[in-house]
């Protein structure tokens, strides 16, 4: 059968298991729609949390970065996974114990305030979409590989497909049906990462398979790699770049306050039965998000290994350290691309050109700016590099590259568009929450109707999902990068009023407004001025900031926690300088405090 | 003091003292052992990781899981220390 079939295949039987449980648990009347919930088990909810998680960007695109960057890719790995700690121990529990069943909910009555509520919705919206953008650029290279089309042709399909499965919404929203999702998502991730790391290494488990040495010799894989990638101008792949710890360090922390700000995985937590449950569930949800996150380097670290041998057979372990890969003998000719490199070509995801004519491909750092390997270049004559590669394109490549039998590309394929899909529904329908409960009931008008309320939220969707996708033609980066922006806005505003509401009696409505804005406002300056305002590309201001590097190098993904700074300061100042919130919010406060059952329930 | 009230006290000391010391060990993973020290600790080797990298892309990982499951356990044992179990 070959590939197309084959991927029709996997998806269609995919979506048919999906199907097919939704039915079994409307059936037994174990489903449920909006929220979760509801007498099922923390281990199953946090299955379906960790489903709910595995967007996209986090099955495509972090692998792929994780490849393209080596050790600086670790700041997806902890960043979304430590972000679970500090939801588990510092939010999830007294949000649940609070009482309310949406964060603008929690913040309208924390606050007692319409206004901090509005502002809340603004910023989970602003958040949601710069979400929403990345997981259409996922989305756009999973059908575009799947259907055979440029990317910008698989966003408008996917586009189209999203909404009609998110517009189904009960399906989406059943525990059960997402418990199935993260099986497939789990086994489409796992099969070519075993299989890759065997044929490598001679070790099923990915993560042993890392941390050995390459078969047929004594050289660790990873020491091979640093090599290669050194010899070619880039940063050697285990080591960090020089003079980045500052940006690692916030951009990790970014990630991290976005991941306990973000509303459609708190979502969860309102839900459960008990206070015991939201810790359990997160526990959960952070043990099976970790079993795919944990098999991620070893899918960056081999595919980008494969990557290099794949145009250049001087990456060989046998001839050890003197390998030489100048040696033009070993460099594939341009008319020589395998199938996958050329399939890949016509998608755009992946560019060749022959810089110095001479009928090789080079693959290299042309950006290095070491004079030594400079020399070397010139000396070789070589003129540019010659390869382009979307770092979004690695994961569904790794099993072509690495020439694994056709089901094993299509089931990839399969679990890629799974995920997108899936994530991007959940986003929508947390947007369509947001308007049609939170900002339309909640605040404009208390008495809409059911019937207006879903229609504003559909409303909502569609419009969320055509801008998203508009901007996705032209994305400020690859998937998980964007989604990055996204958890930065959410760490530079939702997250200060959700921990101060928390921990703090002081803080009232006025701080946390300004508070909002302010995080809201200079973050959306910030990553406005690196990205183009509104995302429109060719749009940007740096000069404003002194440059792309002004700002200590900051990168705009970066500058999440920034803003979080700057918002609990302001948050904090204006509210010592005006009244202290009621009596009875305090008293609920301080109620959070208290032992379950003395306390408020 | 009334009785509940020496309660809550206890209850909220010994979750604070829970949660910091996750916290701490939460940021001495990653942002100490991933970041502020992973060049010093890629001279040490685990297998073939350099020990830095490792706790960046594994170690790291594996400890917040470890740290969840503490946090959720400790709490339970708190809160039945203090007398009441949630319904």
């Amino acid at each position: 059968m070959d590939l197309t079939q084959l991927t029709y295949l996997w998806v269609g039987a995919s979506f048919l298991l999906y199907l097919g449980v939704a039915l079994w648990a409307r059936a037994t009347s174990a489903g449920e729609f909006y929220v979760a919930g509801g007498g099922v088990h923390p281990a199953a909810n946090g299955m379906a949390t960790a489903a709910e998680w595995m967007s996209a960007a986090s099955f495509l695109s972090v692998a792929g970065l994780v490849a393209s960057q080596g050790y600086g890719g670790s700041v997806f790995l902890m960043g979304w996974t430590g972000g679970f700690v500090l939801l588990a121990v510092m939010v999830a529990p007294y949000l649940r114990r609070f009482g309310k069943f949406t964060l603008p909910d929690f913040i309208g009555t924390r606050y007692q305030s319409p206004t901090a509520r509005v502002v809340a919705v603004v910023c989970l919206l602003v958040a949601s979409l710069v979400y929403v953008i990345g997981q259409m650029t996922g989305v756009g290279v999973a059908f575009s590989r799947f259907l055979g089309v440029q990317p910008e042709t698989g966003i408008y399909i996917g586009m189209a497909v999203v909404f009609a499965y998110a517009a189904l919404g009960g399906l989406r929203g059943i525990t059960y049906t997402q418990i199935a999702q993260y099986m497939v998502l789990v086994f489409a991730f796992t099969v070519p990462a075993v299989l890759v790391s065997l044929k490598l290494t001679g070790h099923a488990l990915p993560q042993v398979g890392l941390g050995s040495s390459l078969l047929g010799s004594d050289r660790p894989l990873l020491d091979v790699l640093d090599q290669v990638m050194v010899d070619l101008g880039f940063n050697a792949y285990t080591a960090p770049q020089p003079g980045s710890m500052l940006n690692t360090f916030l951009f990790t922390a970014s990630l991290m306050l976005g991941t306990a700000g973000l509303p459609h995985v708190i979502v969860r937590f309102f839900t459960v039965p008990t206070v015991r449950d939201a810790r359990a569930t997160a526990a959960w949800a952070l043990l099976f998000i970790a079993i795919p996150f944990s098999t991620v380097p070893a899918v960056g670290a081999m595919v980008r290994y494969q990557l290099h041998a794949s145009v250049n057979t001087g990456v060989s372990v046998v001839a050890g350290p003197e390998m030489d890969l100048f040696d033009a003998q070993g460099h594939l000719p341009h008319d020589q691309k395998t199938t996958w490199m050329k399939e890949w070509e016509e998608t755009g995801l992946l560019k060749f050109s022959d810089r110095n004519s001479d009928g090789l491909i080079q693959y290299y750092n042309d950006q290095s700016s070491d004079p030594e390997f400079l020399a070397r270049v010139e000396v070789a004559g070589w003129k540019g590099n010659e390869m382009q590669v979307n770092p979004d394109m690695l994961v569904l490549a790794n099993p072509e590259i690495a020439r694994l039998p056709n089901w094993v590309v299509a089931l990839v394929v399969a679990g890629g568009l799974a995920a997108a899909l899936s994530t991007a529904a959940g986003l929508l329908l947390a947007i369509s929450t947001a308007v049609s409960h939170d900002l339309l009931k909640g605040v404009l008008n208390s008495r809409a109707s059911e019937r207006s309320q879903l229609r504003a939220g559909r409303w909502a969707m569609a419009f969320a999902l055509l801008i998203a996708g508009m901007l996705a033609v032209n994305p400020p980066g690859p998937a998980a990068m964007t989604v990055a922006l996204a958890f930065s806005l959410a760490a530079a505003t939702l997250f200060p009023p959700i921990v101060m509401g928390i921990f703090s009696r002081r803080v009232n409505s006025t701080g946390a407004v300004w508070g909002m804005f302010t995080g809201l406002i200079l973050t959306l300056f910030y990553m406005f001025a690196h990205k183009g305002l509104f995302f429109i590309p060719g749009a940007t201001f740096t000069g404003l900031l002194g440059g792309p590097q002004g700002f200590l190098g900051i990168s705009p993904e970066a500058f999440g926690v920034v803003g979080a700074a700057a918002n609990c300061a302001v948050a904090w100042g204006v509210s010592n300088l005006t009244a202290p919130p009621p009596f009875h919010i305090q008293n609920s406060v301080r109620g959070l405090r208290r032992p379950p059952g003395g306390g408020l329930e | 003091m009334t009785q509940s009230s020496t309660r809550n006290k206890s209850y909220w000391r010994a979750t604070r003292k829970l949660t910091l010391r996750i916290l701490l060990a939460w940021f001495a993973a990653s942002f100490g052992a991933g970041l502020l020290l992973v060049d010093l600790l890629n001279w040490v080797s685990l297998g073939a990781y350099p020990l830095g990298f490792w706790f960046a892309q594994q170690g790291a990982i594996l400890v917040f899981v470890l740290l969840v499951f503490v946090y959720a356990r400790g709490m339970d044992v708190i809160d039945r220390d203090h007398q009441s179990d949630d319904r």
